[in-house]
């Protein structure tokens, strides 16, 4: 369990060939191309870090909007006097920060709560600034001038993909990721084998939401100027919902097999009719729920169980799990 | 004779008006089999509950190898050496027999990882009947086989207290012969077990001594013929005519 199998191996030199290969896409495309993939890149982030925490537990976490924006706002705020990597870490930790104390508050409920609080939070945070910033500011907004130009912004985005799949791996191997397995299956059993089933939930929602506060901030560039209203725009949450349970939750790569379809769909109806983009979001709503319960991925793999169990039906062979 | 392994004094559980544990006291030392017998709604399963840390009792103390545990979190009883299995059969559908047995090796009383952890889950799975079946998901298994994996996944915390609640039940005469064996097999070993159960030719079979709860109270204690033939015991069971 704890040396490397040929399938992870294998696996490994596989994602790192398709990081490399992603990262050589602003030598050919500066444009189009590159909007597109920055988008892509940033819900793959949003998405996978989402899924770290949403995934093992069922928690369906609205609160996206809130860490990103927190991370947004934290360039914002200082980009003039501190440097860009300062600001990124600053937003790392308000969003940590924010989780724990929104997970210390609220894991203990049972889902539904949960998710309600986590709109309402992130609605409040949003009041909260729009209110600091007419008090106490006379703008609306922020401006944000640097030198990061698109393709340096998709190279961050990507390189936080990476750390977010890595750090989702691990957690998969050590006790933590097991223990989340066991509070997804049965939290009564959790509790009864020794299992801090609070802490063990609080630490992963910190864990994502740090890194939704990280990808707010490497984006905070990109928008220029920075108004809460588009910093912690519920949209985003709803997005990362959606796009995280069609490729499914149950894998880690899961998302991202949601999110290219998606965005690339999304993009096309803003371009051709953008006046529809929300009926085409509830639309994709239902077809999930409705079609595809345990997304893309959760389907793949029931043909592939299927596939399995035919093939190894006459003999019922033990292999070491 | 042996230490104390377990000390319930004066238990008490009320669900608002409902006494469903009306201050009840014994003891179990270590070593001991000790049948918890009584008829339904007894308050058997609450005083497991209790036990477990499932539900925190109302007042009065449980003690731990002489350290209090009433009222703790059922994750830190369980790392102090209380394992247990359910009325119903809970395993952790989404995984292997051994994933489910390690689960207790994991995070418990003795905190293994890894290969350690993996090995023990293997050779639990061969205690309890399951040799070479570790790579089964549970929910393809028969009921039996599940209360099999959840006894393995009890005895990998390797408890200091064990608690079956009604582990038995529901299964038919030849598997109950397996199943009483395989309890006086840990119990042969040394391991202290609190068994909540109805069958009675388990009890009789397999207790060293009995307590039996009626109505959320204590009636009687003690080896377990003179308890099970004191008339207040038939009464609880049978009534008044039969008595």
């Amino acid at each position: 369990m704890n040396s490397l199998s040929q399938k992870e191996i294998i696996i490994g030199i596989g994602g790192v060939l398709a990081f490399a290969l992603a990262a050589c896409l602003p030598l050919v495309d500066q444009g189009y191309y590159l909007s597109l993939a920055v988008n892509i890149t940033l819900y793959a982030a949003l998405c996978t870090a989402w899924t770290l925490f949403s995934g093992p537990t069922h928690y369906v976490s609205l609160a996206t909007a809130a860490f990103f924006g927190l991370g947004t706002y934290a360039v914002a705020l200082w980009v003039d006097v501190l440097p860009f990597p300062l600001l990124v870490a600053f937003g790392a930790l308000a969003a940590g920060a924010l989780a724990g104390i929104v997970g210390a508050a609220t894991l203990r409920l049972s889902g539904v709560y949960f998710v309600i609080f986590t709109l309402g939070l992130a609605e409040l945070v949003r009041q909260i600034v729009t209110w600091a910033q007419a008090t106490f500011t006379t703008r609306m907004g922020l401006y944000v001038f640097t030198d990061l130009r698109e393709m340096h912004i998709f190279w961050m985005l990507l390189a936080l993909t990476a750390v977010i799949f890595l750090t989702g791996w691990l957690i998969n191997r050590s006790r933590l990721g097991f223990a989340m397995r066991i509070i997804g299956d049965d939290e009564t059993v959790a509790r009864h084998v020794g299992i801090d089933t609070a802490k063990s939930k609080i630490v992963l929602f910190i864990i994502s939401g740090a890194f939704i506060g990280i990808a707010g901030a490497i984006c905070a560039p990109r928008y220029g100027y920075i108004q809460p209203t588009s910093a912690f725009n519920p949209m985003t949450s709803f997005l990362v919902v959606i796009m995280a349970l069609l490729g499914g939750t149950r894998k880690l790569w899961g998302p991202i097999v949601g999110v290219i379809p998606f965005v690339i769909l999304m993009d096309f109806i803003t371009v051709r009719f953008s006046n529809y983009m929300p009926v085409a979001m509830g639309l994709s709503f239902l077809a999930i729920v409705f079609l595809l319960p345990n997304g893309v991925t959760g389907r793949l793999e029931q043909a592939w169980n299927k596939f399995q169990s035919r093939k190894s039906a006459p003999s019922s062979t033990e292999t070491a799990a | 004779m042996n230490a104390i392994a377990l000390n319930v004094s004066s238990a008490r559980k009320a669900f608002g008006g409902l006494v469903a544990v009306n201050d009840v006291s014994f003891e179990v030392r270590q070593g001991e089999l000790l049948g918890l017998i009584g008829p339904n709604g007894s308050g058997k399963t609450t005083m497991l509950n209790l036990i477990s840390g499932a539900l925190k009792p109302t007042s009065g103390e449980i003690a731990l190898d002489g350290a209090p545990i009433a009222g703790l979190s059922a994750y830190k009883i369980a790392r102090k050496g209380v394992a247990r299995t359910f009325q119903l059969v809970r395993v952790l559908p989404s995984m292997t027999a051994a994933q489910n047995v390690m689960a207790g090796a994991v995070f418990g009383h003795r905190r293994l990882w890894g290969e350690d952890a993996m090995h023990l889950a293997h050779e639990l799975l061969e205690r309890v009947g399951l040799a070479g079946r570790g790579s089964l998901p549970v929910g393809a298994m028969t009921y039996i086989d599940q209360k099999r994996v959840e006894l393995a996944r009890a005895l990998a915390s390797d408890p200091r207290v064990l608690l079956l609640d009604e582990w038995l039940a529901g299964l038919n005469p030849s598997e109950l012969k397996i199943g009483i064996a395989l309890i006086e097999q840990l119990s042969g070993e040394g391991r202290t077990i609190i068994m909540v159960e109805h069958v009675m030719d388990a009890i009789r079979s397999l207790c060293d001594r009995c307590v039996v709860m009626s109505s959320g109270i204590k009636i009687a204690e003690g080896g377990v013929s003179e308890t099970l033939s004191d008339p207040e015991v038939v009464r609880a069971y049978l009534g008044d005519d039969d008595a």
